[in-house]
């Protein structure tokens, strides 16, 4: 039987995730990091990304989350995620949508466009959408 | 016949209101299951990061956040949680005085008060009564979106990191089952480290990008769950009392209906008995 580590991946709204996994990626402050069991304690922001577990029995799952924190203990994974989608309920074409409209909004740059807002737009779009194709590689 | 014409549409009338409130019971205890459900959805959320936290606590960080430092209140700062909409028994009374009978031990030691109303019902209520109310949120649905609440909770936040308030705390019901609500104060400003007797030896995380950073964004997380978990069970409570108080309103119009019933069924009689009694004085005197 393969090395795990309990996992829980919990929205505030609701619960998307809880078991026991061999390997989890995420997209951590410092870029994607992998956690294997026996990882020691870390806590750490999380970008807008995917999140990719491995279960125990060797199936992939690919969760998306808005941002959130990770925490690693020696026997417990937790994500904490702001708002999390599981990656097969994501809408491509509305991704893709948002990620034109917010490109749009940057380039023609007019007064009463908040650029932040429209760039943090845009980096959740392109999250989705990487969220998207990761889940499409690893089926 | 004339008999008891107002006896039979009060009857009606009252017939009618049962009507609607049977079909208000029907509606609360459908929503009752699902409010039910939601609360149990955020739960996970609320109490793990109410153990990282606790950890956090306990794992000695080498900065102490000013959430976690005691200070002395000189004003304090409630975010009372309601129901948007009434006919739902006590409910929201019992929240309010609760409130106000914690707010007064603060007023008699000449405290100050600053309030957050979250509901319909809490925003009124505490414009009339008078108090100090820096925030209202008012429209929440059955489904509240947990990045709507943020706008007031971070008003209190603000007021708490600025030094204008000193204390935090959220009154709101607490769901014990579908019978019993009962309201409840919890301090969450400045946060109570939590005993935890497992995790004694000293350790540490690894922070990434660093602690401070995380502290601060992951307690004022914590506080919003928080106030998203409060928030949630009180519209559960709100659907359960509403059945509650809609069934016993149900149950009292079918009283009422029969005792009108008997009264009406009474008169009639009379009326028959002697119109009989005429008639037949009447062929006797023939």
């Amino acid at each position: 039987m393969a090395i795990t580590v309990h996992c829980d991946i919990v929205s505030a709204e609701q619960e998307i995730f809880s078991g026991s996994v061999q390997f989890l990626v995420a997209s951590g402050y410092n870029g994607d990091l992998g956690i294997m069991p026996g990882h020691a304690a870390l806590l750490t922001t999380l970008e807008a990304g995917p999140v990719r577990v491995v279960k125990e029995n060797g199936d992939e799952e690919v969760i998306f989350v808005s941002g959130g924190f990770l925490e690693v203990q020696p026997h417990r994974v937790t994500v904490l995620a702001n708002t999390a989608t599981r990656a097969r309920d994501l809408d491509e074409e509305a991704a893709v949508k948002a990620k034109e409209h917010a490109k749009e909004l940057i380039a023609n740059q007019q007064a009463d466009v908040d650029y932040s807002r429209a760039t943090a737009e845009l980096a959740e779009a392109v999250a989705r959408l990487r969220t998207i194709q990761q889940f499409r590689e690893h089926k | 016949m004339a008999v008891g014409k107002e006896i039979r549409t009060q009857i009606s009338s009252i017939n009618n209101t049962r009507k609607i409130t049977r079909a208000m019971e029907k509606v609360a205890a459908s929503k009752t299951r699902k409010a039910q459900d939601r609360m149990a959805a955020s739960r996970p959320y609320a109490e793990r990061i109410r153990q990282v936290v606790g950890h956090l606590a306990n794992a000695n960080p080498e900065y102490k956040h000013r959430y976690l430092t005691e200070r002395e209140a000189k004003r304090v700062g409630y975010i009372v949680i309601s129901s948007d909409r009434g006919l739902c028994g006590g409910l929201n009374v019992n929240v309010f005085k609760k409130a106000i009978k914690d707010m007064k031990q603060f007023a008699d030691s000449n405290v100050e008060i600053d309030i957050c109303a979250i509901g319909g019902k809490a925003v009124s209520f505490f414009r009339n009564y008078g108090g100090n109310v820096t925030a209202a949120f008012t429209g929440l649905g059955d489904a509240p979106k947990a990045d709507n609440l943020v706008g007031s909770v971070k008003v209190m936040l603000d007021a708490f990191d600025e030094g204008r308030i000193d204390r935090l705390y959220v009154v709101s019901n607490e769901f014990v089952n579908t019978m019993t609500q009962t309201p409840t104060i919890e301090q969450l400003l400045p946060l109570k480290a939590e005993e935890n007797t497992e995790l004694q030896h000293h350790w540490d995380y690894i922070y990434e990008p660093g602690a401070v950073e995380i502290l601060d964004e992951l307690l004022v997380r914590y506080i919003e769950s928080q106030v998203y978990q409060s928030v949630v069970e009180n519209i559960a409570c709100e659907q359960a009392a509403r059945m509650l108080a809609m069934k016993n309103a149900t149950d009292n119009a079918g009283d009422i209906i029969d005792e009108l019933q008997l009264v009406y069924n009474k008169a009639r009689q009379a009326a028959i008995t002697q119109e009989i009694s005429e008639i037949v004085s009447g062929a006797a005197a023939v």
